[in-house]
């Protein structure tokens, strides 16, 4: 069975932000302006969250880079109204956009906070317009979204597996910010195929999970920094 | 008030002739007053405009605080509305003489403010042209489906429960022909007052007061369950249930008391609202504080006794941060400010209960405000920083128009229906003699003994 899944290096993660970024431009993620942004309105589904550690100035800065965990037991979709946010048999947590009502329900039972409001219609620079990815639907104004694992890149990878006669590889399939990582820290795979790298990286003695207690069952998982 | 009409109130008898005069007599303070609350609601239908046309950013809300006013304004209102109906069905059950001149304004408060409760989820949208989706796509597993289900079946019943003891009095209006005939011959639905009619009245009314109190306790406690069914610090709580409806209630009997008080001072009920009525609704109120600040105490001291760190970081903010003064001043209003009033004697008169009841609503209303915003701006994730919630003037218009909807509505029911039930209060006295004689089943022989002598004595 495959648990599509993610392991993160925080070792190796240098808070960047490139995956923040990819995750942009790969998903259409609407830009939203200084004073929105102020409202804490800004929507990225990949964000890297800083722990400071200690007093200035020996301070300690942890970088936790966060998509949506991806729960194998998730809260969200217990308490939408109207089964607008889902998973699927490969445990990639969807959302329908085109039937969510807006409520903002599911967005307040997720213990992560990963589920993003369009309190707008969504805006994009001019010179972004023109790269805005084709594969991905761009949600309208009141409705809730959310990271996929970049879920259009699995089906145009299966495609290209079937036509070409072969069985899906690791490398086929890689959201943006994994792909995009400069030091590898974020890796992704079947956490079910233990050919991939993510089944052998989430059993390390540093893996460990978000709020795990809460018995949400992620499957992005942290390697913990050794210092 | 034209001649005939007042020449066919003169021949009525007392009680008509004053809780029939509010349906055919306006005063000038009157259409001021509807003037204002119309004004006030025009306004917040124009804040929504704006919010349907620009959408849900026009608010304060964010991320994380994605519920506010209209999430805040919703449990509000619904708890009113338990004044009514729970409260006079509990009355009516219990064989409590002195309701009857209470339960009609009561009733009237339920059915009118559930609407005005049921709508602030619908304001709260992202996508209210998506509304249908709820019945289309409805998943029985989510708490909001379960209140869906349950407040229209509040509403449903409460409205029945309200218009079903109405039918004698539409009828007596009919009769009379002080007002709209045509209106009154169709409400009151070919009613005759013959002993058979007034028998299935009963047995109705009966079946009906039993029915809607567990669907009043389970409107509340399934909105109690909304926050409760989430992970959330501070929400995910079992006495959530019970609490709400403690708490709806509590807000319920501090909603009749004010419009209590209004009402006969502007429709001089004095002898219908009496100091007995204010006295008994005064100590539901003190029970009521009571029973408030015990489940409160009970909630706060299990989460600190706990100590898990989510949880209490909602709690500091509540208890002594940033939420210290809506915090405390909620348990002035609903706890301090009431039973200092309610357990005195003295102070449970009309103006003693005016505060006490105002002060209890603004500590319920600030009571769901500290539920729904401390909670939403502490992720449970402690490296995530805390958020924050400025509610905008558009949700502020709207709530302002919920209320002054929700008021005037109520001031234009009083022009149509009388506010006390008069069949009731006349049954009342006419039973007078037979409620004395089941007060004095209550006793033992020697006392009955002791009224028969009376009885003969009389004759």
């Amino acid at each position: 069975m495959t648990r599509w899944g993610m392991v993160i290096d925080l070792d190796r993660c240098t808070a960047c932000g490139t995956c923040e970024v990819a995750c942009k431009s790969e998903n259409n993620i609407a830009t939203v302006s200084p004073e929105q942004a102020d409202m804490d309105r800004t929507m990225s589904w990949m964000k890297v969250e800083v722990e400071v550690e200690g007093e200035f100035p020996a301070t300690t800065m942890r970088f936790y880079p966060r998509p949506c965990m991806q729960c194998d037991n998730p809260p969200c979709i217990r308490v939408c109204p109207v089964k607008a946010t889902y998973i699927n048999d490969e445990g990639i947590v969807g959302q329908i956009y085109a039937r969510c009502i807006g409520c903002r329900y599911c967005a307040n039972a997720c213990p992560y906070t990963v589920k993003y409001f369009n309190w707008y219609g969504p805006e994009w620079p001019e010179s972004e317009r023109q790269h805005l990815n084709p594969d991905v639907s761009v949600r309208p104004r009141g409705v809730i979204e959310k990271c996929t694992f970049c879920h259009h890149r699995l089906q145009k990878a299966r495609e290209d597996a079937r036509a070409e006669g072969r069985d899906l590889r690791e490398e086929d399939y890689q959201p943006a910010c994994a792909e995009t990582c400069p030091t590898g820290a974020i890796v992704f795979g079947d956490l079910d195929n233990p050919t991939h790298r993510v089944a052998e990286l989430k059993e390390d003695p540093r893996a460990m999970r978000l709020l795990e207690d809460l018995g949400t069952e992620p499957k992005v998982y942290y390697l913990a920094s050794r210092q | 008030m034209k001649r005939e009409v007042a020449e066919k109130l003169e021949g009525m008898s007392a009680d008509e002739r004053i809780l029939l005069r509010p349906l055919v007599e306006t005063s000038r303070g009157f259409y001021v007053m509807a003037g204002l609350l119309g004004a006030v609601t025009l306004w917040g239908l124009f804040a929504y405009y704006l919010q349907v046309r620009y959408g849900l950013g026009r608010t304060g809300l964010n991320r994380p605080e994605y519920w506010g006013i209209y999430i805040i304004s919703f449990v509000f209102f619904i708890g009113i509305s338990h004044a009514g109906t729970l409260i006079s069905a509990i009355l009516r059950v219990s064989n409590a003489e002195w309701r009857r001149s209470i339960t009609r304004s009561a009733e009237l408060i339920t059915v009118l403010v559930i609407g005005f409760g049921a709508i602030q989820p619908i304001i709260d949208l992202g996508r209210p042209d998506r509304l249908f989706n709820v019945l289309f796509n409805a998943q029985l597993r989510s708490p909001l489906l379960w209140d869906v289900i349950s407040i229209g079946l509040y509403f449903t019943a409460s409205s029945i429960y309200l218009y079903v003891p109405l039918i004698p009095d539409l009828a007596r209006i009919r009769d009379s022909g002080i007002k709209a005939p045509r209106l009154y011959k169709f409400l009151a639905a070919g009613y005759q007052d013959t002993p058979e009619q007034r028998a299935r009245l009963h047995k109705v009314i009966g079946i009906l007061s039993i029915a809607v109190i567990p669907i009043a306790i389970s409107v509340h406690t399934v909105i109690g369950w909304i926050f409760a069914m989430t992970l959330r610090p501070m929400w995910h709580s079992t006495i959530f249930g019970p609490y709400f409806v403690i708490g709806a209630i509590h807000s319920g009997i501090a909603a009749i008391l004010v419009a209590m008080v209004v009402l006969r001072r502007a429709y001089h009920l004095e002898d219908y609202f009496k100091p007995v009525h204010f006295d008994y609704l005064g100590r539901m109120l003190l029970v009521f504080s009571l029973l408030w600040f015990y489940f409160t105490f009970a909630e706060y001291l299990t989460v600190f006794y706990g100590a898990e760190p989510a949880e209490m970081r909602t709690f500091w903010a509540k208890v002594s941060g940033r939420y210290a003064v809506p915090f405390w001043t909620m348990v002035a209003g609903c706890f301090l400010i009431p039973f200092a009033l309610m357990a005195r004697r003295s102070t449970r008169s009309p103006p003693g209960v005016l505060v006490a009841g105002i002060a209890v609503m603004i500590g319920m209303w600030l009571e769901r405000y500290n539920i729904v915003v401390p909670t939403s701006v502490n992720p449970i994730w402690e490296i995530e920083s805390p958020g924050q919630y400025l509610p905008s003037w558009i949700e502020l218009s709207i709530m302002a128009a919920t209320f002054s909807g929700f008021i005037l509505l109520y001031m234009v029911a009083t022009k149509f229906v009388p506010i006390i039930s008069i069949w009731e209060i006349e049954e009342g006295r006419e039973e007078s003699a037979e409620v004395a004689e089941r007060v004095a089943g209550y006793l033992p022989e020697p006392y009955r003994k002791l009224l028969d002598f009376r009885a003969i004595g009389d004759e």
